[in-house]
């Protein structure tokens, strides 16, 4: 039903597509993968008008079209789901359904809100959410929020929906509801251009795979004739061996003891200790409180009860200044709004966290930061064509390995990494598992939150496992699965 | 985007409030031609001084998100109690340090509401400039403060000449070189753009967010006050009225010059042109003969055209 064909674009001469094609069958999940770079997102954007293409054709049903706004496409039966979403949390569920296509009294304008709901009501139950619709949609939790967004592309008769890493933000059992929910509609005849760097939800969930590689075309596949290493080289253009590095694990002393770390109503009582090379998992569903445990030992939110001892000796930590001065660093969830400053420079982000090693008398040294940027460049591999540049111009893994960058300046003992390979792609989170290594192996202790289980079971010493606020489980990473971990995050026992 | 046109963009940026005065200026000269003798460039300087002044710290203020609405009210309360000290016979020196430190205070005390209090800036800045207003009021009794005395330091402040040039543009010059510096080159100054590029992200990064914001706040009253000595030097007193409406002529140089009010991005460089480009604005129409009427008009709408330019060049 839909066609792309010798799709070929340029940015001030630098080609960011060059005769890419893709076809979407009805009913069909079509997975677009490749690395960060690659030009999913363009072209996306060249198919839903948003940029003109230079070259190619499209077609739609039949036709040879050239939308030139999302509206237009929209108008035509193709909406897309961005990874950020559009939902105004003030406003209720049933307002956001139909914004902008509100039914009202004839041309008055005045809103006729019990029949929004209750259609809102009943669509959103056709999806699977039973939800009071008069609701404000900031009580909404991100996944359910998502079900929202598709409810109104549905209801511009949407024939095919494109969702960019639509699972990011959720958690396992919102996932599996938006699969069950994307099934059905695919039973329909709708169909999905998915977008993800998730492996394991393309296997399974997708029909067939378009991969991407520098802008060009690399091939297409079916899933059930593919595989993970297959697909993996496609997206890089080599093979990447073991996923996770392997590394020997010599622990040291122990370095951090937490012990009844309490900020009501995030988390209670939590107690754990990290050795010296160790890394220690924190795993659990979202909301179990795992980001709020690691705030409040870098001094970001105040806990309410609880110690902290480093290195042996009793610490107060009020601030992150404080945190940073006994060797904590703590790479955020969020990249955007908490790791990175986006209208500075690559170079002024490293900075950020070094000021003491890179002034005297508060004086800036352009000689040290310049020093301090080349060596970071050299150790992490990060690609960028000049310290200058800025920084929201890099792709998510690059800009990861600034954030990471930031904090190594620091020399830290103890290292927090929230979500450290979020939006990063496949080449990108091997690099950063192998710096994770070579950290560990130094003697860095490092506590890493990930919703990602393959992530914690190749990567970690330990995992803790927790359960709405609490510590469920602390577990050896030994024969250890998946389900054992889900279990506990789950509420189905404790095991500390 | 490709490095080169995001630079590109950034340079054209910069530069368009350079045009925008090198436009005025061309058209105010071919109007009259006398406004291109030296001697009454030099009033506009002079003219421009003060609130170029103010307006250098009203642009740290900016950089770091905020806004500050009290500046004129700092100005008239320093400026009241150190003519008040010297009309009472205080050291002159001793009373205009004094007064400097008590510009400084009472920008701290701004900066302590909104780093401490959780106030927003408007809302914060708006009830000082109320209450130091009053107190300027209550201090004066409501009437000017006169009989300063002679004492040369304070009298050439105002209306000095070194080398030729008015005293308050060297004051002016000198200020800006010492920020520029510091904006430039200090750790202070990059935490200022840090604070309002990403208050979150320097928090955590080990930025002191909360004292970064009470240093600016106290800077600009620090500046404030030094803008209340020069103008109660020139007036030979200190009026109770003095400085009404000054704080939106700063956020104007600040603006015209580039710097965005959701704080982060500009520079220093752009308020002093911004602050040309009023002071020319305000002597090239009189010059010209324009009713002082229509010259707010004319002032508001050049202010309104160059926001307009800066926006496009976003996109």
């Amino acid at each position: 039903m839909l066609h792309m064909k010798g799709i070929t674009k340029a940015f001030n001469g630098n080609t960011v597509l060059r005769d890419v094609e893709f076809d979407l069958e009805p009913g069909e999940i079509h997975a677009l993968m490749g690395e960060n770079g690659a030009g999913k997102s363009t072209m996306m954007k060249v198919l839903t008008g948003i940029h003109p293409k230079d070259e190619g054709a499209i077609t739609w049903k039949g036709q040879e079209v050239a939308f030139k706004s999302p509206q237009e496409a929209e108008e035509a039966g193709i909406a897309v789901i961005h990874q950020e979403l559009n939902i105004l949390p003030y406003l209720s569920i049933a307002e956001n359904l139909f914004l902008g296509k509100e039914e009202t009294l004839g041309k008055t304008g005045i809103l006729k809100t019990k029949k929004m709901e209750t259609e809102a009501k009943q669509r959103l139950a056709e999806l699977g959410l039973n939800i009071d619709p008069s609701a404000e949609a900031a009580t909404l939790s991100v996944g359910q929020q998502q079900i929202v967004e598709i409810a109104r592309a549905l209801s511009s008769n949407a024939e095919v929906i494109i969702m960019d890493e639509p699972t990011a933000a959720l958690t396992d059992r919102e996932i599996e509801q938006l699969f069950k929910t994307v099934r059905a509609l695919k039973d329909k005849g709708v169909a999905f251009i998915y977008i993800s760097h998730r492996m394991e939800e393309i296997f399974a969930i997708c029909d067939r795979i378009t991969v991407l590689r520098d802008g060009q075309w690399v091939g297409v596949k079916r899933i059930a004739e593919t595989n993970f290493d297959e697909i993996v080289q496609m997206m890089v253009g080599r093979a990447l061996g073991d996923r996770f590095p392997e590394r020997a694990a010599t622990l040291g002393d122990t370095i951090l003891e937490v012990s009844g770390l309490t900020r009501d109503p995030y988390f209670r009582d939590v107690s754990f200790e990290v050795k010296q090379g160790e890394i220690v998992a924190l795993a659990g569903l979202m909301g179990a409180g795992r980001t709020e445990i690691v705030q409040s030992l870098f001094g970001y939110k105040k806990a309410t009860a609880g110690k902290v001892k480093i290195n042996g000796k009793s610490v107060k930590i009020r601030t992150p200044h404080d945190a940073i001065g006994h060797g904590l660093a703590y790479v955020t969830e969020d990249r955007k709004s908490e790791g990175l400053i986006l209208d500075f420079s690559v170079e002024q982000n490293i900075s950020l966290s070094n000021f003491p090693t890179l002034s005297s008398n508060g004086l800036m040294s352009a000689k040290k930061e310049r020093a301090l940027f080349d060596r970071m460049k050299e150790r992490l591999g990060i690609r960028t064509s000049s310290p200058e540049l800025p920084v929201k111009s890099l792709s998510g893994g690059n800009q990861q390995k600034v954030v990471l960058s930031k904090w190594l300046g620091t020399n830290p003992s103890i290292l927090i990494l929230d979500e450290p390979t979020r939006g990063v792609d496949v080449g990108a989170k091997k690099e950063i598992y192998s710096i994770m290594n070579e950290l560990a192996e130094k003697g860095v202790a490092i506590v890493m939150i990930s919703s990602e289980l393959p992530e914690v079971l190749g990567m970690a010493d330990r995992v803790l496992v927790m359960h709405e606020g609490k510590l469920t489980a602390q577990l050896d990473n030994k024969d250890l699965t998946q389900e054992t971990i889900m279990n506990y995050a789950t509420g189905g026992g404790t095991r500390v | 985007m490709s490095s080169t046109t995001a630079s590109k963009q950034g340079l054209i940026q910069k530069l368009v409030p350079f045009l925008g005065l090198f436009l005025i200026v061309t058209i105010i000269t071919i109007l009259n031609p006398d406004f291109l003798s030296v001697s009454n460039l030099l009033n506009v300087l002079r003219q421009v001084s003060i609130n170029a002044i103010i307006a250098f710290g009203m642009t740290f203020v900016i950089l770091t998100g905020g806004i500050d609405l009290s500046v004129g009210s700092i100005l008239a309360l320093t400026g009241a109690v150190t003519a008040g000290m010297m009309a009472g016979g205080t050291d002159p020196i001793l009373a205009m340090l004094l007064g400097l430190i008590l510009g400084a205070l009472l920008g701290a005390v701004n900066g302590v509401l909104i780093a401490k209090g959780n106030v927003a800036p408007f809302i914060a800045t708006l009830a000082t400039m109320t209450i130091y207003r009053g107190l300027t009021l209550v201090y004066t009794e409501g009437r000017p403060i006169s009989g300063l005395g002679d004492s040369l330091t304070f009298q050439m402040l105002g209306k000095g000449y070194f080398l030729g040039i008015p005293v308050p543009v060297v004051t002016m010059l000198i200020s800006f070189g010492i920020l520029y510096f510091i904006l430039k080159k200090t750790t202070f100054g990059r935490r200022v753009y840090a604070v309002g590029g990403n208050e979150e992200a320097s928090k955590l990064s080990g930025i002191k967010t909360g004292r970064i914001k009470i240093y600016v706040y106290s800077l600009t009253g620090f500046l404030s006050a030094l803008a209340a000595l020069i103008l109660t030097s020139r007036l030979n007193s200190a009026q109770p009225t003095a400085g009404q409406m000054f704080e939106l002529d700063a956020i104007a140089a600040v603006v015209l010059g580039g710097t965005s009010l959701t704080g982060g991005r500009g520079w220093i460089v752009g308020t002093l042109i911004g602050a040309l480009i009023i002071g020319v604005l305000n002597n090239g129409l009189n010059l010209i003969g324009v009713s002082s009427f229509f010259q707010q008009v004319v002032k508001g709408l050049v202010i309104l055209f160059a926001v307009l330019i800066d926006r496009k060049k976003l996109i």
